[in-house]
């Protein structure tokens, strides 16, 4: 395989700024499909990616372009995930290309993902261009934005392609400038195998697909290869390299080329993201460098809403964690709501994709407590523990004290805006460290905010008081201690483990009012009254109550009554609503939510 | 349809001499002219609907069926007589209100074979009776009621109401005792309800209404009173003596079919319910017009079959529900009744289920529990 015909890269850009859009042309221009064959879509292949916009697991796709200059190269295009959730993830893709497209919005040019992707493909040594997307809006401003490019960014973009993904506008000029601007991979194909695995999916027939890019050497069906830091050795069954959602199966893949391989792996696991894969018997001297095993940021309890359902719950996240590395979870059980799990997941947005798979794919109806990073509990006996579950914090007189997981924020807004960010920000325990001015219009603010702060609707906060004017960006930036407490909430008197939760001590008061005001409007009136109550240790520090029900009954109903009648008693019907039985008082299943929406007026 | 199951005949008479101020019932005033025309379009209707079932129970209510001739009552049970198979011992009743009676109208209802008769009291004082809107004194009432018993009328019910603007136990007891003194075989006792569209409705909050307590109280009191007195309280707001429930009004509660006759009168039959047309001039035009017709599938079926079932003191039998759905009411309603039972609104025993003393105050909770 001659390297000089290769290109790998990838396309980075703020979300919804047209990259799937891009990644769509290029496949369709190339030649690969026919314009039928083609979905919206196509590497966005499952169907919640579709929905929401957005790419969860970064693929890959190999295309042929035939160039002004009469040769035929090789497209290797993998794309990459949007979300801060997924930012490893999205190292792991870089680290396999050459280059990258920076496709910028011709409207609203450079928002806060864009720069974080930036700065991450230049770490990445990628060299970047630029192309100014949706030149055909009415607002658009093509030239002023390339000046922000080259203003913000330092690079060249004068010459950037000036298209319209929609429209089909310029992509020839991004096809030429992608064979001109990308490098051509310089790998040894005669050196020991050295290749980065930077994804895995699970198939039920072939096991694990690794996909690889490879740096050096070479690999073939019946290779034994290792991966090196999870140390599994197997023989590879099959290499190949990817159609637009096909395999396509292929002698060898060598130093350069994208592709994958399969061996009979029974989890992905093994194949984690950003590890080296090598030759069994001649290992390469030392791993690409990178690798990070994936932390998990946020955890929370997921119930089966009956109980029964415990087993079927178990094998569902079972067979997700064989599609999904970044997912871990252990048993767990809670006084309320029974057996389940305590999950970790990446992110506030990674929570939500799974729990509506494990919904919608594997036909489950759950109970999901409110989310909490993972805070450390340092304890009188010297000893620290990782507190994934707020119900397990020790005494408070086992407790020296306690740090929780801080971030590095970076927030773009325009002018206007500025104030309101920054009161957030404030509300939120923010501590402010810079803010520049992007451009005339627009300033960039870093801020150092506690995770519990953001996890959960910072994201809609941020949205609203900036009318969608602000993105944001963050990276965690370690553990700070601080001043935090457990905010118990006791129904009917009962203690109700799964709606406790870690807050700052200062707004112990302010949240624990809204949660009782929030559990208030869910929980439906009961034969008695019943009293909410938010404790911290054992001080009642706010306190609402659900009145009893109205006796109540029809006096008269005879045959003329019994249609106007009936319609009356639905009306007084509890919608259908899921249901928890705690002690003696129900209540619906979403009511463990709460906590997240305690900011909604 | 099973031709040999029986089934109730309503005949609704839309006037009144005056709207009282909490009835929300299809009725108005008319001339007699109006009234004359209404009886034959409702004989034209009677004539028109096949009905071959033997007919258990015929009622004639209201509106006020008093404040019409009593001949065109007679009319129209002649015509009923004609048209349909009525038991000979079939329950004929006519509803009447005091202020409406003349001298020949007992005689009249009983040569017509009228054995049952109704009669709106509402209260004993004279007071609440005119703050009601009603436009009889308790006295007329007295006498109505004496005029029927020399009439040989031996099943009369009495309506009393609880729950009126300014009752206390003090004026509900006098009212009750007024009442079981004469020793009536049925009594309705209704706890005041403000339905939208009545003029009570509208003064609702200057009425001195009983909150949600005083309410039940005066309910508790009024059903001490009179199953202390030899009334059995068969249904939510009725009390009969031995034998003496209302065998029309129990067949809205078992599910049996029933024919309405009459301006806006409901029918079941054959699982389909409509209502008859309910504007008078349509109805005088085309006394046969259906509206709201609705066919009851047996979702709404085992609905009702629960919650009209229930409104009945000794509840629903579940061999009855088994027969009529071919399959244990625990395989709809396990869930429901297992709930209902822990919270005390339930009883289960002897293969019936029915309401607590609990369960009737939490009764619309109850009944939509069983709404599927």
């Amino acid at each position: 395989m001659d390297q000089s015909k290769i290109r790998n890269f990838c396309i980075i850009a703020h979300i919804d700024h047209g990259k799937s859009t891009l990644a769509d042309r290029i496949i369709e221009q190339t030649g690969l499909l026919t314009s039928r064959e083609m979905q919206a879509q196509v590497l966005d292949n499952m169907d919640l990616e579709r929905e929401r916009g957005i790419t969860i697991k970064s693929q890959a796709v190999r295309t042929v372009y035939r160039a002004k200059n009469g040769e035929e190269y090789i497209f290797n295009l993998i794309d990459t995930p949007g979300h801060v959730d997924f930012n490893y993830e999205v190292s792991r893709s870089l680290a396999a290309c050459d280059g990258a497209i920076l496709v910028v919005d011709a409207a609203q040019g450079i928002e806060a993902q864009t720069l974080a992707n930036v700065y991450l493909a230049l770490d990445h040594d990628l060299d970047v261009f630029p192309v100014i997307n949706k030149i055909d809006l009415p607002s658009a401003e093509p030239d002023r934005v390339a000046a922000e490019i080259e203003d913000v960014i330092g690079i060249e973009a004068q010459d950037a392609p000036r298209i319209s993904a929609k429209m089909g506008i310029g992509i020839d000029e991004v096809l030429e400038q992608i064979v001109a601007k990308v490098p051509a991979p310089k790998g040894d194909p005669d050196a020991p195998l050295k290749a980065l695995i930077f994804d895995s999916i699970y198939d039920s027939y072939k096991g694990v697909i690794v996909f690889c890019r490879l740096m050096d050497g070479r690999v073939r069906k019946g290779s034994s290869v290792k991966m090196m830091a999870t140390g599994a050795v197997c023989e590879v069954v099959e290499v190949g390299t990817f159609g637009a959602g096909v395999f396509i199966p292929c002698e060898e893949l060598s130093a350069g080329m994208v592709g994958y391989l399969t061996a009979s792996i029974k989890n992905v696991r093994d194949t984690a993201v950003g590890d080296t894969v090598t030759d069994a018997e001649h290992p390469c001297k030392e791993a690409l460098p990178g690798y990070k095993k994936v932390q998990s940021m946020v955890f929370c309890g997921v119930y089966p809403a009956d109980g029964a359902k415990y087993p079927d719950l178990r094998d569902a996240l079972e067979k997700l964690q064989l599609n999904d590395a970044s997912l871990n979870y252990e048993p767990e059980t809670s006084v309320a709501l029974g057996f389940g799990f305590r999950c970790g997941f990446l992110g506030l947005l990674h929570l939500e994709v799974v729990q509506e798979r494990l919904e919608r794919e594997y036909n489950l109806d759950l109970v999901t407590t409110a989310p909490s990073v993972v805070y450390k509990v340092h304890k009188t006996d010297g000893t620290v523990i990782d507190l994934t579950n707020p119900t397990n914090l020790p005494d408070p007189s086992e407790i020296e004290y306690m740090e929780e997981p801080v971030v590095s924020a970076e927030i773009m807004v325009t002018k206007d805006f500025v104030g309101p960010i920054m009161e957030l920000c404030q509300e939120r325990r923010g501590r402010y460290i810079s803010m520049e001015y992007m451009e005339e219009t627009r300033a960039l603010l870093k801020y150092e905010l506690p995770l519990n702060e953001i996890i959960y609707d910072f994201f809609d906060a941020l949205k609203s008081r900036s009318r969608g004017y602000a993105s944001f960006d963050y990276d965690m930036k370690g553990y700070e201690r601080s001043d935090l407490v457990k905010l118990d909430i006791l129904i009917n008197h009962e203690e109700v483990d799964a709606l406790s939760f870690i807050v700052h001590a200062a707004s112990a008061y302010e949240r624990g009012r809204k949660m009782c005001e929030k559990l208030k409007e869910e929980i439906p009136r009961h034969l008695f009254e019943i009293p909410i109550q938010a404790a911290v240790g054992s001080k009642i520090i706010a306190r609402e109550t659900v009145k009893a029900m109205r006796k109540d009954v029809l006096a008269k109903c005879y045959g003329g009554d019994i249609t106007r009648k009936k319609k009356l008693l639905e009306k007084q019907k509890e919608g259908k609503k899921r249901m928890r039985q705690i002690g003696n008082v129900e209540i619906p299943q979403k009511a463990f939510m709460s906590v997240l929406k305690l900011d909604e007026s | 349809m099973n031709p040999s199951e029986q089934i109730g005949v309503y005949v609704h008479i839309p006037f009144c001499v005056r709207k009282c101020a909490y009835c929300d019932f299809l009725s108005f005033p008319a001339d007699v002219k109006t009234q004359e025309d209404y009886v034959n379009a409702l004989c034209k209707q009677i004539d028109a609907t096949e009905e071959k079932r033997p007919v258990a129970s015929v009622y004639i209510g209201g509106g006020t069926p008093s404040a019409i001739e009593p001949k065109w009552i007679d009319k129209i049970l002649c015509k009923l007589h004609g048209d349909y198979r009525i038991d000979p011992d079939a329950e004929i009743t006519i509803e009447v209100n005091p202020g409406t009676l003349g001298d020949s109208h007992f005689a009249v209802y009983k040569s017509a074979g009228i054995n049952r008769l109704s009669i709106g009291l509402q209260s004993a004082h004279d007071d609440e009776l005119h703050l009601l809107g009603r436009i009889h004194t308790y006295s007329d009432f007295l006498r109505t009621f004496q005029e029927a018993r020399n009439a040989g009328f031996e099943n009369i019910n009495v309506d009393l109401m609880t729950a009126l603007p300014g009752q206390d136990a003090g004026k509900l007891r006098h009212s009750l005792n007024c009442v079981t003194d004469l020793e009536p075989e049925h009594i309705s006792a209704y706890s005041l309800i403000l339905e939208e569209g009545t003029p009570f409705y509208a003064q609702r909050k200057d009425l001195d209404l009983p909150d949600e307590k005083k309410e039940r109280a005066l309910y508790y009191l009024m059903r001490d009173h009179l199953t202390a007195h030899g009334y059995t309280h068969y249904e939510i707001s009725n009390f009969a003596k031995d034998g003496h429930e209302s065998r029309h009004n129990c067949s809205y509660w078992t599910g049996q079919d029933y024919l309405g006759l009459g301006l806006g009168a409901s029918s079941l039959l054959s699982n389909v319910r409509y209502r008859n047309e309910t504007d008078l001039k349509s109805y005088l035009q085309d006394p046969c017009a259906r509206e709201a017709e609705e066919v009851l599938g047996e979702k709404e079926r085992m609905e009702e079959f629960m919650f009209l079932g229930l409104r009945m003191l000794r509840g629903i039998r579940e061999q009855d529900f088994e027969h009529a759905f071919h399959k244990p009411v625990d395989s709809v309603y396990g869930k429901v009744i297992g709930k209902l039972f822990e919270q005390g609104l339930i009883r289960r025993e002897n293969g019936r289920i029915f309401l607590t003393d609990s369960g009737i105050d939490y009764g619309n909770h109850v009944f939509s529990c069983f709404l599927l």
